[in-house]
C-alpha cells in the first residue's frame, strides 16, 4: 500500500522544525522514527500534507540523568532504551518496557517520544510513563511548556499537544533509594498488540512500608490509565500477600477493556489483576533487594 | 514533489529522482535493481524487507527513501564477496534454513547483524533476534541451527588457524569479519 503524496522537509534544527509546523498547521505531521506514523499512511488513516522529519536535528538524542531527572530526548529510539546500562542499571521498569515494544526491527526505528506523540491506548510507553510519573515538553512557537504525562494523554490517538508544537523532551523522576519497577505484558505473539500489559514503579521506607506507588495501564481503556485507587491503597502499606490481592482488583476494577480477538471483556480485566500482583511483586522485591 | 536523492547500497553510491512517498524497499528493488529485499506483508508485520541501515536491522517497507538520503544500506546482495557466500548464507543451505526462500533475505540481514554484534549467542538470544522476522515454512528450527552454524563459523574464522582445520578453515577465514 502506498501512501498519499505528501511534501517533505527536513529542518536542520528546531527552530525551523518549529516554523514549518507553524507555517503548515494541521496539514504537517513530525516524523521521526516513523514506525506508527508510516503505517498509518500506508492505510490512509493518516493524510499529511507535509512531513517534517526531525531527524536531521542534532542534539536531540540525549539519554542521561541530571539533578534528579532522567531526561529522554525525541530522537532516542527504543533499542536505545533496551541497550542503555543506565536505564537497564537504574530503570528496571523502563527496560523491561523497551524490550517488549513491538518487534527488535521496531525497535531500531521507533522512538519513546512518538509512540507517546502516537497516543495508542496499546502503546507500551504510556502505560510505564504513567507508572513512572513522567512529564512530557512540548515546544511550540511560544517556547517550552512542561505537562504531566496523563494530561497530555487525552484520548484514543489525541493528546494535548498542538499542531505547531514537538514533544522534546520526556522527563522522569529518578529512582528514589528502596525503589523498584517492572512492566509485564500479555501478547499473543511478539510485535502484535497486548492483550493487556501494567506497569508499576513502587518506594518504601526503611520500615518497608510503601511511600508512593505508580501503576500503569496499557490496552485496556481508551487512553494508557493511572489505576489511582490502587495507587491509593498502596501507600503506607507493606507488600503482604493479601495487600497485592486488593491493588490488582481494584488495578482492574479501573480498567475498562474492550473484548476483541485478544480475549473478552472478563479475560483482560483479570489479566490486569494478575499482572499488577505480579508486577507489583517484583517491583518490590528489586526495591527492597538492596 | 520529486527530489533527488541519494544513498549508498552495498558501499554503492544510488541516486534516484522519487516522491517523498517512495518507501525505500521501493527504491531499492526498482531504482537500484536490487529485487533480493522482498516485499511481504507491507504492514510492518513480516520482516521480508529487512535491510541494514547504518548496520542495524529495520524494515524497509516502513522507511521512506528520503529519511534515508545519506545513509548506507545493506541488502541480502551485500553479503556474499567475490563470488564467495557469506558463512550465514552457506549455513542456511548446510542447515536447510529455508524451504519457499521468501523470508529468506529478510533472516539473513537480522543474522548478520546479530552476529555482527554478539559473536556467540544463546538459542534464546538468536530467537528473540528473529522475532520480528516471519517465516511460514520452517518453524524456524533449522533457521536457529543456522544462525548457530554460522557464529561457530565466524568465530573459529576470527581465531587463528590451527593445522587441523585445513583448508576449509582458512576459507572460512578469508570470509570472516566481512559483515558489513
Amino acid at each position: 500500500m502506498i501512501p498519499a503524496a505528501f511534501d517533505y522537509a527536513a529542518p536542520g534544527s528546531l527552530p525551523e522544525a518549529v516554523e514549518l509546523l507553524r507555517r503548515h498547521g494541521e496539514e504537517a505531521k513530525v516524523i521521526a522514527g516513523g514506525q506508527s506514523l508510516i503505517p498509518a499512511m500506508r492505510f490512509r488513516l493518516a493524510r499529511p500534507g507535509v512531513l517534517v522529519d526531525i531527524q536531521r536535528i542534532p542534539g536531540l538524542d540525549f539519554l542521561a540523568e541530571e539533578e534528579g531527572v532522567l531526561r529522554i530526548g525525541p530522537l532516542v529510539r527504543h533499542a536505545e532504551m533496551e541497550a542503555s546500562p543506565l536505564i537497564r542499571d537504574r530503570y528496571p521498569l523502563l527496560a523491561e518496557t523497551a524490550s517488549v515494544v513491538a518487534d527488535p526491527l521496531v525497535r531500531n526505528l521507533g522512538t519513546v517520544a512518538g509512540s507517546l506523540v502516537h497516543a495508542d491506548p496499546a502503546g507500551d510507553w504510556g502505560a510505564a510513563l504513567l507508572a513512572a510519573r513522567a512529564r512530557v515538553v512540548l515546544t511550540g512557537p511560544g517556547g517550552e511548556r512542561e505537562l504531566a504525562l496523563e494530561d497530555f494523554l487525552v484520548d484514543t490517538f489525541t493528546t494535548a499537544i498542538s499542531p505547531d508544537e514537538i514533544l522534546t523532551e520526556i522527563r522522569v523522576p529518578a529512582p528514589a533509594p528502596r525503589s523498584g519497577g517492572a512492566y509485564l505484558k500479555i501478547e499473543r505473539k511478539v510485535g502484535d498488540f497486548a492483550t493487556a500489559a501494567v506497569g508499576v514503579q513502587v518506594a518504601f521506607d526503611a520500615d518497608g512500608r510503601c511511600t508512593a506507588a505508580g501503576v500503569g495501564l496499557c490496552a485496556v481503556g481508551p487512553t494508557s490509565l493511572r489505576a489511582r485507587e490502587a495507587e491509593a491503597f498502596l501507600a503506607g502499606k507493606r507488600f503482604e500477600p493479601e495487600v497485592l490481592e486488593r491493588a490488582g482488583e481494584l488495578a482492574a476494577a479501573a480498567s475498562s477493556p474492550v473484548a476483541d480477538t485478544r480475549g473478552s471483556e472478563a479475560y483482560k480485566r483479570d489479566m490486569v489483576r494478575i499482572l499488577t500482583v505480579r508486577a507489583l511483586a517484583r517491583a518490590a522485591e528489586r526495591a527492597l533487594a538492596a | 514533489m520529486k527530489r533527488e536523492l541519494t544513498l549508498t547500497i552495498n558501499g554503492q553510491p544510488y541516486t534516484g529522482v522519487v516522491e517523498p512517498r517512495r518507501l525505500l524497499v521501493h527504491f531499492i528493488r526498482e531504482e537500484a535493481g536490487l529485487t533480493g529485499t522482498h516485499v511481504g506483508c507491507d504492514t510492518t508485520s513480516c520482516g521480508a524487507c529487512t535491510v541494514l541501515l547504518d548496520g542495524r536491522p529495520v524494515k524497509s517497507c516502513t522507511l521512506f527513501a528520503v529519511q534515508a538520503e545519506g545513509h548506507a544500506v545493506t541488502t541480502v546482495e551485500g553479503l556474499a564477496r567475490e563470488g564467495e557466500l557469506h558463512p550465514l548464507q552457506q549455513a542456511f543451505w548446510e542447515q536447510h534454513g529455508l524451504q519457499c526462500g521468501y523470508c529468506t533475505p529478510g533472516m539473513l540481514m537480522t543474522g548478520a547483524a546479530l552476529l555482527e554484534r554478539r559473536p556467540d549467542p544463546g538459542e534464546e538470544e538468536i530467537r528473540r533476534a528473529i522475532s520480528g522476522n516471519l517465516c511460514r515454512c520452517t518453524g524456524y528450527q533449522n533457521i536457529v541451527r543456522a544462525i548457530q552454524e554460522a557464529a561457530r563459523a565466524m568465530r573459529g574464522a576470527a581465531e587463528p588457524v590451527s593445522a587441523g582445520q585445513g583448508a576449509a578453515g582458512a576459507a572460512s577465514a578469508a570470509r570472516g569479519g566481512m559483515v558489513p
